[in-house]
């Protein structure tokens, strides 16, 4: 008996198997490897030695790495409430049965697919100076033309503008299915107790969606934590990095630096700030909730 | 409180489907009244446009003299429970009842007061700070009631707010239900189709069917005297046995009805002038039948017994399925052949648009 128990135990485990081995090979290896690289020192051409906590060491002595954590914490604490705000505002209006809303949902899904490559192509043609959609807009109104891609504080917000752009769709999709579930008899029974269009926001729909609202926010904070394509294409992190975010920061320190081990630390590090930012994002939400 | 509901040649379409045709119907005060009838004939439909929960394409709703059709659900004065209940499931028991008033801004003290008496008449008041979801289906189902009745609605509306609880607990409930409506005396619809509720429940019951209003009646005189044959074969358990009539003729006390390869049964329905035998039909409740030397010849199939009484179902020569009623401790059994007699003041006979003649009322 006991050992038909165990033996059904180990096949249920085989199940699980082909998950453990990616899960181990992409993500639990990597990690590790990353930990130990953090250790040495070492560049593009292999490993000096260990040098413990050294690198840390640095980094956190690094004017620079703080600039890219201001900036980063900056972007995520500006982009995640747009885009769940906003999600969720499309998602209220397009939670319709006509065709001109299911196309619409359709149009504001597929900047989703773009690769970030096509993103800033698009969001470039807008923000370049001289050439630049606003550049023509601001010379035909007779305005000074501000240089979006190149002055301190515009260029980070050039890049959210891009981001939030390209990650709106999936915000705007989930909740829109947690919308549909939201049984139609709730609406009915709220009308006949006369409430308010508010009231039925506020007290059903919210709390309806309570669940995806928050994992909307966990994956757009870790999500937006690891802004680098839009930021290196657009503006190189510039001006003086200004909207250098942590991910480019760690691509100079190892790629272009040669400093891998230096690279391998600050990546620790990040990993460590977007698993306490996510925690508390789901922390505080729950702690609301009740 | 309870106010009276005067429906005036309401209209209901979905598209290009017509659901409900031109329905009038008078509710009194205080009335209980269920809407009986098959699944989809649109029971749901008019309960819910009395709610303002769908839009009336043609036609009246009035409410205590005062028209209500262009009013928002909440403006109306009804309070309706639903088939899933519909409670707010986020919100405590208390919540979900104090909801509607604290949007009418009624104040605290007159929320909580009416809370704790509806919750106490309900027997709810030890659960009132818990969610819906950690409640079972008949407590949840008190909840949805109760939420009706701390609004002191003008008239309270029930889409089968039965149907999702379990034999025993129906019984109880209907029971209570009657009891609440004596308590408060306030108009209540129902609609079911279940025949068990509606006859013990309602004053009055409305049967529909095919868009129209079929029959408005008491419960016995639904069952005695259906105005359709539809009413007829719908109302009662086991249903009304129809068989097909040949002719129909005048006899001795009433109409002498001819079933070819059957024999003749003898009614005392007065033979309505001109009547035309053309599909006409006749209606035989078992209840009316009895076994004897004479009548019509049945061939046993099943036995089914009730204990005070049994049920044989059974085929007469032309085919035609019988349910006759024996006593109880009968001793036909399947395959038997049998007599049965039927009591000619209790047949139905049909015209072959469906209307019913029945003998006259004794007096
Ligand atoms: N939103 C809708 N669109 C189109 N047709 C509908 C809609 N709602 C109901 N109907 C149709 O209207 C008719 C009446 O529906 P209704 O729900 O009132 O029936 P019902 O008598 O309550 O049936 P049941 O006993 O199954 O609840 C049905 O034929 C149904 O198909
Ligand atoms: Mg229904």
């Amino acid at each position: 008996m006991a050992a038909l128990h165990r033996q059904k135990r180990l096949s249920n485990a085989l199940f699980a198997l082909p998950y453990l081995v990616v899960f181990a090979a992409l993500l639990a290896f990597p990690l590790g490897w990353g930990v130990y690289l953090s250790m040495q020192k070492a560049d593009l051409f292999g490993l000096y030695g260990f040098i413990g906590t050294n690198n840390y060491v640095r980094v956190l002595n690094d004017p620079l790495f703080w600039q890219a954590v201001r900036v980063t914490l900056l972007f995520v604490a500006t982009t995640v409430p747009v885009l769940v705000g906003l999600g969720l505002f499309l998602a209220l209006a397009l939670n319709r049965r006509t065709r001109g809303s299911a196309i619409l949902r359709g149009a504001f899904f597929s900047s989703t697919v773009l690769s970030v490559t096509i993103v800033t192509l698009i969001w470039r043609f807008v923000f370049i100076p001289g050439d630049g959609l606003l550049s023509i807009g601001f010379e035909a109104m007779g305005w000074e033309p501000i240089g979006f891609l190149s002055t301190r504080g515009w260029s980070l917000f050039s890049v959210g503008i891009a981001t939030v752009w390209w990650c709106l769709g999936l915000p705007m999709i989930l909740i829109l299915a947690a919308l549909q579930q939201i049984p139609a008899d709730l609406y009915e029974a709220a009308a006949l107790d006369n409430a308010s269009r508010w009231r039925m926001f506020s007290r059903i729909t919210i709390p309806q969606i309570s669940g995806t609202l928050i994992l909307v926010a966990v994956i757009q904070i870790v999500m937006q934590f690891q802004l680098f394509g839009q930021a290196q294409l657009m503006t190189n992190g510039g001006p003086n990095g200004s909207s250098r975010p942590l991910v480019l920061y760690i691509y100079r320190t190892a790629f272009e630096n040669w400093d891998v081990g230096r690279g391998a630390a600050a990546s620790e590090l990040l990993f460590l700030i977007i698993l306490a930012a996510a925690m508390l994002q789901f922390w505080v939400t729950r702690r609301a909730n009740r | 409180m309870s106010a009276e509901i005067d429906i005036r040649n309401l209209t209901k379409r979905y598209g290009g489907l017509t659901v409900l045709d031109d329905i009038s119907l008078s509710i009194a005060a205080g009335e209980f009244v269920v809407f009986l009838g098959p699944s989809g004939c649109g029971k749901s439909t008019l309960l819910r446009m009395i709610a303002g929960l769908e839009d009336v394409d043609a036609g009246e709703i009035h409410l205590g003299g005062d028209r209500i059709d262009g009013l928002a659900p909440g403006k109306r004065g009804v309070a309706m429970v639903f088939q899933s209940y519909a409670l707010y499931p986020h919100m405590s028991v208390r919540q979900n009842m104090a909801f509607g008033l604290e949007n009418v801004g009624i104040s605290k003290d007159e929320i909580e007061r009416r809370c704790m008496d509806a919750a106490k008449v309900l027997e709810i008041d030890h659960l009132l700070d818990r969610k819906p979801q950690m409640l079972s289906g008949g407590q949840r189902q008190r909840v949805a009631i109760g939420r009706a009745i701390v609004k002191e609605p003008k008239a309270f509306l029930f889409d089968e707010p039965l149907s999702n609880l379990d034999a025993a607990l129906r019984g109880r409930t209907r029971l209570e239900l009657a009891q609440l409506h004596q308590r408060l005396g306030a108009t209540m619809v129902f609609v079911t189709h279940d025949q068990i509720e509606a006859m013990t429940l309602a004053d009055r019951i409305v049967i529909m069917h095919d868009k129209k209003i079929e029959q408005i009646g008491a419960p016995m005189e639904v069952y005695q005297r259906p105005a359709t044959r539809f009413v007829a074969e719908f109302v009662g358990s086991p249903a009304m046995s129809i068989l097909p009539a040949a002719s129909v003729s005048a006899g001795t006390k009433g109409a002498s009805i001819e079933v070819d390869g059957v024999g003749t049964i003898d009614s005392a329905i007065p033979l309505p002038e001109g009547f035309n035998a053309d599909g006409a039909s006749v209606g035989i409740r078992a209840e009316d039948t009895r076994p004897s030397d004479t009548g019509l010849p049945l061939t046993v199939q099943v036995v089914e017994r009730l204990g005070d009484r049994t049920l044989l179902y059974g085929r007469l020569p032309n085919g035609s399925d019988l349910v006759a009623q024996d006593l109880g401790r009968t001793t036909v059994q399947a395959g038997d052949e049998v007599r049965i007699a039927v009591d000619p003041s209790a047949v139905h006979l049909f015209d072959g648009t469906g209307r019913a003649f029945h003998a006259p009322e004794e007096a």
